[in-house]
């Protein structure tokens, strides 16, 4: 469906991104997501057309669209502030781009869209009249309105208060599979991604560091950057001694890995807080160093007898006091290495 | 294959677009003018300008820079304070004054001054008050004399100050009041705050001003000519029809058009350095400090005189002589009237027109990354160069290139035809409206501007993205959104060429006259009565954007709140 082989993007003769390659199919939804600075909105804005690759080749639905100008390019997008056309009420903003419709098609589609993003009160609103959920659905709308090949989305959420963008998240994904849109997100933030996408690209520096689901993101991060990027964790030491096993601070850790290709050497071993199970009659303790109080639960910062760090979930009402120790076990069930860095 | 997408990109846009061209075109055209002054500044000199410089050239730079440091002067006490009096005090009259003020932008400085000349001549109704409460005789008192350098002065810092005070009262309002609160902490008096913080605060934007009203000052012949002052402007009209000598007229067009680039540049830079003025993000509005007793009295009356002395008074007068012309509003006067809108209404137009074309390229041209957006630009900045020229100088520019095209033309015309064709340029309303665009293009260019850029590029991006062309995106995006600022951009091109003085005079048509050449005459003639009617009918209209622009200041002041 969209299929990205070794594209460069240069703007002011800078190299913003290098040699990206993935492919999304027919109906998911893929995300980019990255800090700020790591080329994420100049690589939508390829697919998009706005900007051109200077080298590599950008497939869409079977043609090369590389050199084909955004307006034949047959993309939705909805920006970053949604530009919203000031002057146009809510379903002349969406019936905007289906201006080669017959005026009867173009109402029943306008409906349609209306309807599935719960607008139909407000299509005599104009963009200022609306709240900023609400315009989002409006641009939303807009651009699914002409049924294009592929629906891109800017930063969707970061002019939307942080308590509703879950929840948004939501609907707009219901919204873009009932429509069976293939479509692309731009996000720093991976709560967001994680709630809309299928499949995540992860950028650093112009770099693809990885292209995978969710899970895969979390449970088997490709490098150390994406390991850091994605959930929380913290690197202890360990050391290869089998196949299928590795020796650290926590004990002995095996897993269904292979390990062959680092055995006998130093690793660091990546452990997420959901490897440590607390278990107040668990044998083996830990110091609380640090703790966040999150609700339902406790995130707690906590020191092994090696002295390195690790962090743990606890529910809410096992409230330990700082520098008391407190039991723990493991339940690593994806075993993450990389070759040993200080 | 990668190499081979690389340069297929490349030819496609390739380094001059049409669009680019266009600007560049008309960019180039716009220019032309100023260019062949500038030419005739490095040509050799003509005996005329020989007997010039011996004889007058020493009075028209005296006088020329006396008029304009005096003017620029006056309007900068009365502009910075009566804008520092409106902004941060509460007197009676402080809420109207703010648009009061600003009305004297309406009033042309030609008309104030027959105004005030027939008002204070011995005969006049002044003297006659006068005479009659003292029981004095004609030459028993001395009364100033109107038609002097001093009256001169006076008038144009009359009509002119509102532009410092428009200035400077925008820049206290928009920058210094968080300054302001920090001063009266560490304990400083109201005249410590206005010296120490609020004047060197708001000097770039008052420096601004002072050079507009020095380039207006420069500019003006109507009131020179009309008081009998010798300076550039009058000397300049001298050389040309009193001796014939258009090089010489050229070479002191030339003169003229050093001193206005001077406050030109720093007019440019006083505005650049107005950006750096902000360094609170905070806009708060500011609580005006009551004054009380006499203290609100004297600042009232203050801030009324320039209002009474530069509108009221004037206005008065003139509606007097009108009413006594009335019987003169018949068929001839409206044709007069006809005249003036249509001149005003098609360059306005024109103006307006080419300036959104121009703009919505550019930035077509910065959204797309053309490579000829550099190109662009420039043309943009060239078109824009007759900007603060006097009318005197842009004749002169334009009648010299259109002299030598229509003898070009007619040199081959008659070896084609055997005869000659006359004059195809010369005296044409075509030539007239082109030089209303030298003068007028920057104001439209500038306006257009400022509209635009209020507009997202990321609904540039929208609109293509749903398939639209430019075309397609200007009209159905750009336009309807800009509706207000392109209506507000023809008014204020229309009403200043309404207002236009020398170069009509010099370049209409023959036996075509408009309202401002025909009150300028009436009132030569000394039939100040028979000139109010023209004169009250260019102040009305001038009226108009002087209104709009009060309501968008308070607009914007509202939502800064």
């Amino acid at each position: 469906m969209l299929k990205l082989s070794n594209v460069n993007v240069a703007l002011n003769r800078q190299n913003i991104l290098n040699n990206i390659s993935f492919e999304l199919a027919r109906g998911q939804i893929g995300c980019f997501l990255g800090p700020s600075g790591c080329g994420k909105t100049t690589l939508l804005r390829t697919i998009a057309g706005f900007e051109k690759a200077s080298k590599g080749e950008v497939e869409l639905h079977g043609k090369l669209v590389t050199h084909t100008s955004v307006e034949q390019r047959k993309i939705g997008m909805v920006f970053q502030d949604f530009a919203l056309f000031p002057h146009l009420n809510v379903q002349d903003n969406i019936a905007f781009g289906l201006q080669k419709m017959s005026a009867k098609q173009r109402q029943a589609r306008v409906q349609e869209l209306l309807e599935l993003t719960n607008l139909s009160a407000r299509a005599r609103h104009y963009p200022h009249q609306l709240s900023g959920g609400q315009q989002q659905r409006v641009a939303l709308a807009r651009a699914l309105a002409p049924k294009p090949d592929i629906l891109l989305l800017d930063e969707p959420f970061s002019s939307i208060d942080s308590e509703l963008r879950e929840q948004l998240a939501h609907k707009i994904r219901n919204i873009l599979k009932a429509e069976n849109v293939t479509a692309i997100l731009v996000t720093h933030d991976q709560l967001e991604a994680f709630a809309m996408a299928d499949e995540i690209g992860v950028l650093d520096n112009g770099q693809l560091q990885q292209w995978d689901s969710a899970y895969q993101l979390y449970h088997c991060p490709s490098n150390r950057f994406v390991a850091d990027f994605i959930g929380e964790g913290r690197f202890i030491k360990g050391f290869i001694d089998s196949n299928i096993s590795v020796k650290t601070g926590l004990g002995q850790l095996r897993g269904h890995q292979d390990f062959s290709g680092l055995l006998h050497t130093n690793v660091n071993v990546l452990i997420r807080p959901d490897d440590i199970i607390h278990n107040d009659r668990s044998p083996l303790q830990a110091k609380v160093l640090r703790k966040h109080f999150r609700g339902a639960n406790f995130l707690y910062l906590l020191e092994i007898s090696s002295g390195e760090q690790i962090l743990c979930y606890a529910p809410s009402h096992h409230n330990h006091k700082i520098g008391e120790h407190i039991g723990i076990q493991l339940e690593v069930a994806h075993i993450i290495v990389f070759p040993y860095q200080n | 294959m990668a190499l081979a997408a690389t340069n297929q990109s490349n030819a496609k846009s390739a380094r001059f677009s049409g669009s680019a061209l266009f600007a560049l075109l008309i960019g180039a055209m716009l220019a032309t003018p100023v260019v062949t002054v500038g030419l005739y500044a490095l040509s050799p000199n003509t005996e005329v300008w020989q007997h010039l410089k011996d004889t007058v050239l020493s009075d028209y730079l005296k006088n020329s820079l006396i008029l304009a440091c005096s003017v620029g002067l006056g309007s900068t006490i009365i502009g910075t304070s009566t804008a520092w009096l409106t902004t941060l005090y509460q007197f009676p009259g402080q809420r109207l004054l703010p648009w009061l003020l600003l009305l004297p932008l309406a009033m042309p400085a030609y008309i104030i001054a027959f105004t005030y000349s027939g008002l204070l001549e011995s005969t006049g109704p002044l003297h006659h008050q006068l005479r009659n409460i003292t029981g004095w005789q004609y030459g028993d008192y001395w009364f100033p004399e109107i038609r002097s350098m001093g009256g001169a002065i006076a008038m144009l810092t009359l009509v002119l100050y509102p532009y410092v005070f428009l200035l400077a009262r925008a820049s206290s309002l928009e920058q210094s009041i968080c300054a302001l609160d920090v001063g009266r902490t560490l304990g400083l008096s109201a005249w410590q705050r206005f010296t120490r913080i609020a004047l060197p605060m708001a000097r770039p934007s008052i420096v601004a001003g002072t050079s507009l009203v020095i380039m207006e000052t420069l500019s003006d012949y109507g009131t020179v000519q009309y008081f009998g002052i010798s300076t550039f402007t009058t000397g300049i009209f001298r050389t040309w029809f009193g001796l014939g000598d258009a090089a010489a007229a050229a070479n002191l067009s030339a003169m003229l058009l050093l001193f206005v680039f001077i406050f030109l540049g720093l007019e440019k830079y006083s505005r650049r350095q107005r950006g750096y003025q902000s360094t609170s993000q905070r806009h708060q509005r500011i609580q005006p400090l009551p004054l009380r007793g006499h203290k609100a009295w004297l600042a009232s009356s203050l801030c009324f005189t320039p209002f009474i002395l530069g509108f009221a008074i004037p206005v008065l007068q003139l509606a007097v002589w009108a009413i006594q012309a009335r019987a003169h509003i018949n068929h001839a006067f409206l044709q007069l009237c006809w005249n003036s809108f249509w001149l005003a209404g098609v360059s306005a137009i024109l103006a307006v027109s080419i300036a959104a074309v121009l703009i919505f390229q550019q930035r077509r041209a910065q959204l797309l990354k053309k490579p000829s957006r550099n190109l662009s630009a420039f043309s943009l900045r060239v078109a824009g160069i007759g900007y603060a020229i006097p009318g005197t100088v842009i004749a002169i520019g334009v009648i010299i290139p259109a002299g030598l095209f229509d003898n070009a033309f007619n040199n081959h015309y008659e070896q084609f035809t055997g005869q000659r064709y006359g004059l195809l340029l010369g005296g044409s309303f075509a030539l007239l409206i082109f030089a209303y665009l030298v003068r007028f293009m920057a104001v439209s260019l500038q306006s257009v501007e400022a509209g635009f850029s209020k507009i997202k590029t990321s609904l540039d991006d929208a609109a293509r993205s749903l398939g639209l062309n430019q075309w397609q995106t200007l009209k159905q995006i750009h336009l309807p959104l800009l509706k207000s600022t392109l209506l507000t951009a023809l008014l204020i091109v229309f009403v200043d060429v309404l207002k236009e003085l020398p170069a009509t005079l010099v370049m209409r048509p023959f036996n075509f006259n408009t309202l401002a050449v025909r009150a300028f005459e009436l009132a030569s003639d000394e039939r100040l009565s028979d000139a109010a009617l023209p004169a009250i009918a260019i102040i009305l209209t001038g009226l108009i954007p002087v209104l709009l622009l009060s309501r968008n200041i308070a607009h914007r002041m509202d939502n800064h709140a």
